[in-house]
């Protein structure tokens, strides 16, 4: 059986990459990621990536921010121990309600930001300690980085090459991997 | 690739490329510390230790030290309180709203703008803190269960409200700040030849690797963030003048504070971020990214915040005597002629007629004058609320409780103290962490770089 490689073929320029990922998706090769300095606008649809659901689940994280808070309020100041403070008795949620729009507001902002931010480092994989998966260190200054694997691909590795190297490319290394 | 009026002034000058941009800012960082940085450093530290040893003192002694009596139960403690929140504003500011609206020119800023932030509501919390005297109990604030009944925090005094606002706006301010430095750290973790360096900063970067799919998420999460700090800053500062507004006090009673609070915020902020960029852009030699431009778009959010202001005290003065209210009418005449009108006239000057200089397009764009009135505007801020608060408390409904606040060398040397800690923080930040945001600038660079301009990518030339 054939040994599976991955292909790194690196630009010198963002818009250099992004052509080159247009000609070779063209011809119906699936590109794996791409690593970058900086996030490259319009590269998404391109290599299929997908739109990302974080906004959505920041919502549903501060809409429980808001549920919590209302029913805490309600508890600590309505039910547990009501006061009359300042002639003002807090007896009822209704009655109390505009008192309890900030501090309902802040949690709602505290969970709804948290959250995502967690969200969005667990499914990075982005956490303390978690070694760096870039193929070449200059990916992060001012290199872009096009992976391509020859499991994902029908065509084999010579054919990808001379693929690759039609593009206008600075340099190219294939590796193996054990999958 | 998004495209930029040729006439629009460029962002980053000098012929730059990605590199360039990389080495500008983790140059500094690779190197070794210059002299003026640790010469700095060393003064600030010293101060610093002088303010840790004042609130040490206070807190063994109790906040009898300040100049605190039973008419002006709150003074230089809530004033500096105030000033270091209002201060913190400008940096949530450019970092989301100005993100909101697509102004290219924050990114420039934004990175020692929410550090600046940071260290401010540090600051800030340093004194409601301390206040209580026992600080030991501070925790009090929260609604926990206790063995008093359970007895709860009172939610509906904006002291409390406080409590919220203030953790949440630092904790989210932390974390939109270190979402955008991640892929910064994992810039300079791929630069470092020292093994020890590299692993602080491989932490540091949290194994960041800049993928497609981490990028778009990355670009979300701040957008998302801008999106929901925006109402925050907003809310945070208004919580914090209903700290006084919802007071029966002469002077504090107003329905002004909220927006009022808000303006005067984001002008003082935008004056120390005037103060540290231009001290930081010289020594960092970080002129290219940091110009006149930028410097004039901040004095222009510094006339518009500073008019709002100004306004603001005509028209509490205005309604003071419209009301018809005597102890109101009062409040304010003691406020321009009684024995504290040198602060009110100080705040008058520095803060209505000095940002108004800021018209004339030569002070606007003169690096030296807007250095002298960014100082300027934040004494005259701070003077505000010494003004809005001492000014109020110290003749009470009754005359016979009247009384006057003197500062103590303890009320100057806590004061004094976190400015020492807040420019040390920052002085390390500019050591240790990329003072530019990398990633941003990079994004820009084509399409408002000096040079890039001048080349279009269809060749024509634009000059």
């Amino acid at each position: 059986m054939e040994s599976k490689k991955v292909l790194h073929v690196m630009y010198d320029d963002d818009g250099k990459l992004m052509a080159a990922a247009k000609q070779l998706v063209a011809k119906g090769i699936q590109i794996k990621d791409v690593y970058s300095p900086f996030p490259v606008h319009g590269i998404d649809p391109v290599i299929g990536v997908t739109r990302t659901r974080l906004a959505i689940a920041s919502f549903m994280y501060a809409t429980t921010g808001t549920c919590l808070a209302l029913f805490g309020m309600w508890y600590f100041m309505i039910q547990d121990w009501p006061m009359n403070i300042g002639g003002k008795p807090s007896f009822s949620l209704i009655e109390n309600l505009p008192a309890f729009v900030p501090v309902t507001f802040e949690f709602s902002v505290l969970c709804g930001a948290h959250g995502m931010a967690l969200t969005y480092l667990l499914r990075n994989g982005t956490l303390p300690g978690m070694p760096a998966s870039n193929p070449d260190p200059r990916t992060t200054d001012d290199k872009f980085v096009l992976e391509i694997l020859t499991d994902e691909n029908e065509m084999d590795a010579g054919a990808l090459e001379s693929a690759v190297n039609e593009t206008e490319l600075l340099e190219l290394s294939i590796k193996e991997y054990a999958a | 690739m998004q495209q930029e009026a040729a006439i629009r002034e460029p962002l980053i000058l000098g012929n730059k490329n990605y590199k360039d941009i990389t080495d500008d800012v983790v140059g500094p960082i690779q190197g070794k510390a210059p002299m003026g940085w640790k010469i700095m450093i060393t003064i600030t530290s010293i101060i610093a230790f002088y303010g840790v040893g004042c609130i040490l003192y206070l807190i063994g002694t109790g906040i009898g030290v300040w100049g605190l009596n039973k008419t002006v139960g709150w003074a230089w403690d809530i004033t500096n309180f105030v000033w270091w929140v209002g201060i913190g504003h400008a940096g949530t500011l450019i970092s989301a709203v100005l993100l909101l609206f697509r102004q290219k020119w924050r990114m420039a800023i934004n990175r020692s703008a929410e550090a600046m932030t940071i260290f401010a509501v540090i600051m800030a919390a340093v004194f409601p803190g301390i206040h209580m005297g026992r600080i030991w109990v501070s925790y009090w604030v929260l609604p926990l269960p206790n063995q008093f009944g359970s007895l709860w925090v009172n939610f509906n005094s904006p002291l409390l409200w406080d409590v919220f606002a203030i953790s949440t706006y630092f904790s989210v301010s932390l974390v939109f700040w270190y979402i955008g430095l991640i892929p910064d750290f994992a810039t300079i973790r791929d630069r470092m030849t020292k093994p020890l360096q590299k692993k602080i900063y491989g932490i540091l970067s949290f194994g960041w690797s800049g993928r497609a799919k981490h990028w778009t998420r990355f670009e979300e999460v701040s957008l998302v963030l801008a999106g929901i700090a925006t109402p925050l800053v907003f809310s945070v500062h208004s919580i914090v003048s209903m700290d006084f507004a919802t007071a029966v006090i002469p002077g504090w009673h107003t329905t002004i504070f909220p927006p009022y609070f808000v303006s005067g915020a984001v002008f003082s902020g935008f004056a120390m971020v005037q103060t540290l960029l231009l001290i930081m852009r010289k020594t960092m030699k970080l002129e290219s990214y940091i110009h006149t431009k930028h410097v004039e778009y901040m004095n222009i959010v510094i006339i518009v915040t500073g008019s709002i202001v100004g306004v603001a005290y005509l028209t509490e003065l205005f309604i003071s005597w419209y009301s018809g209210v005597e102890y109101e009418s009062y409040a304010f005449i003691n406020r321009f002629s009684g024995p504290y009108s040198a602060s009110y006239w100080v705040m008058m000057t520095c803060n209505v007629i000095s940002p108004q200089l800021f018209w004339f397009k030569k002070i606007r764009r003169s690096l030296v004058a807007t250095f002298i009135l960014s100082i300027v505007v934040n004494i005259g801020m701070w003077f505000e609320r010494y003004v809005i608060i001492v000014t109020s408390l110290h003749r009470d409904f009754d005359p016979s409780s009247w009384g006057e606040f003197h500062a103590t060398s303890i009320d100057v040397g806590v004061f004094i103290g976190t400015l020492g800690i807040f420019f040390t923080l920052f002085l390390l930040f500019a050591r240790f962490f990329p003072v530019l945001a990398l990633n941003e600038l990079k994004s820009i660079l084509k399409s408002s770089g000096d040079e890039q301009k001048r080349i279009q990518p269809d060749g024509k030339s634009n000059h």
